[in-house]
């Protein structure tokens, strides 16, 4: 039973499955990743069958992640386009932190900081397809000073890239009604009114 | 080589000291450049005790054979013609691991104990715990490691540590036939290159040197060169390595401190959630919606 049939779609259930690819490939990359990362993470390739079968794995997944968020790109990069209200909600995002956001300028399907998720994460991914796969020894073998640079880049972004995830996860946890958008696709119309009022409005027409 | 005794200096991805109950002294094997008559005696002994056999290539119109370092060739001799004071001379340098003081695989590599350096000053490779990664590759200033295609392990010179275990001399040492390899303690080593060079000065080799370069701490694999000022005569032969700045940048502080900024950012958005509570739906803006629906 649907509790109330007037929620708000906001996910179909491609871009859902979408976003579950790339995310369940992101968290096992990032495992494995940081494994390599520094000594501290290394119990992690337990997780993948040891040490090598996480060296192995890994780039295969990078893959698979770089496939799903060009994707997801495509289709959601529009509704992140910049706008000024957004500048305008970056210069108080103090205010959200707080966790005061009644007089938030009213934001879209996306607020200025989903956008910078969304635009940080084209970045890193980018920057982790290319020198992720300058780095995959088990293919390639380019020149030792491109390698080093790749190594640098590739630990860099993933750095960035882990830190941009933390803040994504977080956010939805923290904003309670949003994780069931990316369950089963749908949000409670005050749940829109409250947090993306343009959005809204563009949806019901109020 | 897994078996080994407790005198180790260093092991890879390690943070804590490694196991070093005994110390051992430095050793070193010297290359007299200009005593080797490139018989490869040295690369057949090699690939006879690691037991290890390249396969036979083609003869690309030089004598260096095979071409170049593999994961079953651990030495190679390297022949370069060049022409000084109008003389054709044939340089010939044995290319293997130089066993660096300061090894750019060890700082490299992400495996427990895949690579471990001696107290004695030997880098070994414990292929056990070797995962394949290659850092060791993009680590060294030398071009040294080798991945192998058959089981994507790294291989490399041992220093015949096993040799070296039971008080046996390297085995190119062994069969260089006119002594241009040499092996003792880096002391010694160190001595007998100080002969050699003022030999070779007296013969009109007034730049002849001592390689065993500081930008890697030096090395436990010392060549004498008639032009010690140019190095890279001879092959390639690096004028002044250390480890890359991108490796330190990429091995460096930066690890720790971008591991701290993570936990940073776990424990901050656990302890926003705490001190902040939730981002909760108006119970005010809930009513709204249900009033509207109500009319
Ligand atoms: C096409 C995409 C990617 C490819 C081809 C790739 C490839 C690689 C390769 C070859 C390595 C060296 C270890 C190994 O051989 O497994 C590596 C290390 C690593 N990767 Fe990726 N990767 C990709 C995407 C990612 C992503 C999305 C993350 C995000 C979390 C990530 C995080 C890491 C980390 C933290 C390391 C360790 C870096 C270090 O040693 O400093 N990678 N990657
Ligand atoms: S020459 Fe290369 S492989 Fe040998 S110890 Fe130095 S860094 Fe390691």
């Amino acid at each position: 039973m649907i509790r109330d049939p007037k929620d708000l779609p906001r996910y179909n259930a491609a871009e859902r499955a979408n976003h579950w690819v790339t995310g369940i490939c992101f968290i096992l990359l990032a495992l494995s990743g940081l494994a390599f990362f520094h000594p501290a993470f290394y119990p992690l390739v337990q997780l993948f069958g040891g040490g090598a079968w996480a060296r192995i794995i890994h780039p295969y997944l990078g893959v698979i992640l770089g496939i799903a968020f060009v994707v997801m790109f495509f289709r959601f990069w529009q509704l992140n386009l910049i706008n000024d209200a957004d500048r305008e909600w970056l210069t108080r995002v103090g205010e959200m932190i707080e966790g005061n956001d009644h007089n938030m300028p009213e934001q879209g399907k996306y607020n200025a900081g989903q956008k910078m998720v969304f635009w940080s994460m084209a970045v890193c991914v980018s920057a982790l397809v290319i020198s992720g796969l300058l780095m995959w020894r088990a293919y390639f073998n380019f020149p030792v000073g491109i390698v080093r640079l790749a190594a640098v880049v590739h630990a860099a972004a993933a750095t960035i890239m882990i830190l941009v995830a933390i803040v994504h996860v977080y956010a939805a946890i923290w904003t309670k009604g949003t994780i069931r958008a990316m369950w089963y696709g749908t949000v409670t119309r005050a749940w829109a009114k409250q947090h993306h009022r343009a959005w809204y409005r563009q949806m019901t027409g109020k | 080589m897994a078996l080994q005794s407790l005198d180790i200096k260093q092991r890879s991805a390690t943070t804590t000291p490694a196991p070093q109950a005994r110390q051992t002294m430095e050793i070193a094997k010297l290359i007299d450049v200009s005593a080797c008559i490139g018989c490869k005696a040295c690369q057949v002994a090699c690939m006879e005790w690691n037991d290890v056999r390249e396969e036979v290539g083609h003869n690309v119109g030089v004598y260096d054979n095979p071409t170049d370092l593999t994961e079953n060739a651990w030495t190679v001799m390297r022949f370069t013609e060049v022409e000084e004071n109008n003389k054709l001379e044939w340089l010939i340098r044995k290319d293997g691991c130089m066993h660096c003081s300061d090894p750019g695989c060890l700082k490299s590599c992400p495996a427990p104990g895949a690579i471990i350096q001696y107290s004695n000053g030997v880098v070994d490779f414990h292929q056990e715990n070797c995962i394949g990664c290659g850092y060791c590759v993009t680590g060294c200033p030398f071009n040294v490691p080798r991945i192998s295609k058959k089981d994507n392990k790294a291989y490399k010179c041992t220093l015949c540590s096993d040799r070296l275990a039971v008080n046996q001399a390297p085995a190119c040492v062994k069969a260089c036939p006119t002594g241009a390899i040499e092996f003792g303690s880096k002391e010694d080593m160190k001595d007998y290159a100080g002969k050699r060079i003022a030999d070779l000065k007296e013969r009109g080799y007034d730049k002849a040197g001592l390689y065993d370069p500081p930008g890697v701490g030096g090395t436990h694999v010392m060549y004498v060169l008639h032009h010690a000022d140019r190095p890279g005569l001879y092959a390639g032969l690096p004028e002044n390595p250390s480890i890359s700045p991108l490796v330190s940048l990429w091995k460096g502080a930066t690890k720790p401190l971008a591991t701290f900024a993570l936990g940073l950012a776990a424990l901050g958005s656990l302890f926003h959630y705490v001190i902040k509570g939730p981002n909760e739906v108006a119970r005010e803006i809930e009513e709204e919606i249900e009033k509207e629906d109500a009319s």
